[in-house]
């Protein structure tokens, strides 16, 4: 139980830090980007979705190793003590980054960030510009626009998006294997059973937790409007 | 009125140039999904093997000739890699393409739920795709094998083809191929002569990217390959146990760059084709 809380809470922190990364990238893509800017942007975002899973991953080990980039970077801008602070905090710290729930998560981020890019992207090009135009119009302030026309209309993209950003979470175990405490997540123990302790049926059993997850979630992004994003 | 009319276009132009907030913020975004891949490369040249030190104490080509040259288990690793992705790619080609076609030509029972069912291997995570197999395989007393893999892999390249043929087939007006019956062409003529050249493009676009999936597949091949090692699985391996740490690294530019090739190819295929022939219907 305790595993699945885990992996739970990890999956839905990742969630939500990624739709706060991906929603400016999808913003400037879809409404100011235009003609070769937008081709390259398309790309910069294909390029790492596609690009090799793991080679990103050990990229990640290169940066957050203990005397990695990061340390050095800290080092160079006087933030050491922050960094260490970070690292000292109860749950999310560790030895350094690359054992600790922050770099997981990080990782995890990195990883399934063009995953809500490009649904949320999709969604903002579908809202007519008439729209925010007579929002505006009608007096709005730019950030009222935002708030009352933009988001709402938006907001089916991002929650497509999270079904990957959630359901990739759920099921992966390389991550949290390679960087992050050696507290185990869904992915990791389901691998176990199967691989050294045999046991296959529990195996089983444990796969049909993040399904019962996902079959839940998706009923309700289904409630959102989310697949009409898709 | 006119006046206000001036000021409120004169508004509208000014805001097509982004608040400099989001600028920033999206760039920073962009940069945060490539710089560590320019870490990768940096790192290939390091004379530094036990650690990940920054900045690398020195810079070397060593790696590369021993990687080239000590190494034989990367080449048979790559070498596993490359023929698994052709023959999934070429699987997923040929069923993928059925598939759509069937999709797209006709209605029958069932057709919204085969398409979800065939999109499903990529939706849901792949320890799930993997345990399946995994169960199928040792219930059905089917040893592993070069075939298991390529099985598992199909799986997932099958979508991206699907996908990529399914939306260029209903960019294809259907009247181009009752024209060619019409005209006598039997069905494999038409196919090979109406139907073929239409979805050329997507049809290697959707083959690229799931060559490319399928080269640094991990989850469902740890499931399906048993003993054998794919490069993705090579990189595991060394990731948990390392060995040669910049060697690694060359590898990792390796498969960036066999990677990267497809997809930007793909991606040039498939760009131009919103007005395709026989889309005026």
């Amino acid at each position: 139980m305790d595993i699945v809380l885990r992996t739970g809470v990890m999956a839905a922190t990742v969630t939500i830090a990624c739709a706060l990364i991906a929603f400016p990238i999808a913003y400037y893509a879809a409404r100011y980007a235009r003609g070769r800017a937008k081709a390259a942007f398309y790309i910069a975002i294909m390029l790492p979705l596609w690009s090799s899973y793991l080679v990103k991953v050990y990229a990640w080990k290169l940066i957050l190793a203990r005397e990695g980039v990061v340390t050095w970077l800290a080092g160079q801008l006087h933030l050491t003590w922050l960094l260490d602070g970070i690292l000292a905090l109860p749950v999310v710290g560790g030895p350094s980054l690359s054992s600790a729930y922050l770099g997981t998560a990080m990782v995890f981020v990195y990883i399934w960030l063009p995953y809500m890019i490009l649904p949320v992207q999709a969604a903002l090009e579908r809202v007519p510009r008439s729209l925010t135009e007579a929002s505006a119009d009608l007096g709005a302030r730019p950030g009222q626009t935002f708030r009352t026309v933009i988001l709402p209309l938006a907001f089916p993209g991002v929650v497509a998006g999270s079904i990957f950003t959630f359901s990739l979470t759920l099921g992966d175990y390389i991550i949290p294997g390679i960087i992050g405490s050696s507290r185990p997540f869904i992915g990791q123990v389901v691998l176990q059973l199967q691989g050294t302790a045999g046991n296959v049926p529990l195996a089983a059993a444990f796969t049909v937790v993040p399904i019962a997850i996902m079959a839940v979630y998706l009923t309700a992004a289904k409630r959102l409007g989310a697949f009409d994003a898709l | 009125m006119r006046s206000d009319a001036t000021a409120a276009r004169g508004k509208l132009t000014a805001g097509t140039r982004a608040p400099w907030g989001l600028r920033l913020s999206a760039l920073a975004g962009i940069l945060f999904l490539h710089v560590p891949l320019l870490f990768i490369l940096l790192y290939a040249f390091s004379s530094d093997e036990k650690t990940f030190q920054f900045p690398p104490p020195d810079l070397t080509m060593h790696w590369f000739s021993v990687a080239w040259l000590d190494r034989p288990d990367i080449w048979a690793a790559l070498g596993l890699s490359v023929k698994v992705a052709a023959m999934a790619t070429a699987v997923a080609i040929v069923l993928g393409t059925c598939a759509a076609a069937a999709v797209w030509r006709s209605r029958f029972f069932g057709r919204e739920t085969l398409s979800l069912l065939i999109i499903l291997p990529i939706a849901l995570p792949g320890i799930i795709t993997g345990i399946a197999l995994r169960s199928a395989y040792s219930l059905m007393d089917i040893p592993f094998s070069f075939w298991t893999i390529v099985i598992g892999h199909a799986t997932f390249c099958i979508v991206v083809v699907y996908n990529n043929v399914l939306a260029r087939f209903r960019r294809t007006s259907g009247s181009l191929i009752e024209a060619s019956m019409d005209l006598g062409a039997d069905g494999f003529q038409t196919f090979r002569h109406v139907v073929l050249p239409n979805i050329a493009t997507a049809l290697l676009a959707g083959g690229m990217l799931a060559f490319a999936l399928s080269f640094d597949e991990v989850i469902v091949t740890t499931f399906t390959a048993g003993q054998q090692q794919t490069l993705p699985i090579w990189m595991l391996t060394e990731l948990i146990k390392p060995r040669q740490r910049p060697v690694t690294n060359v590898v990792a530019i390796i498969v960036i760059v066999v990677t990267f090739l497809p997809i930007l190819g793909a991606y040039y295929l498939t760009r131009d084709t919103h007005d395709f022939s026989g889309s005026g219907k």
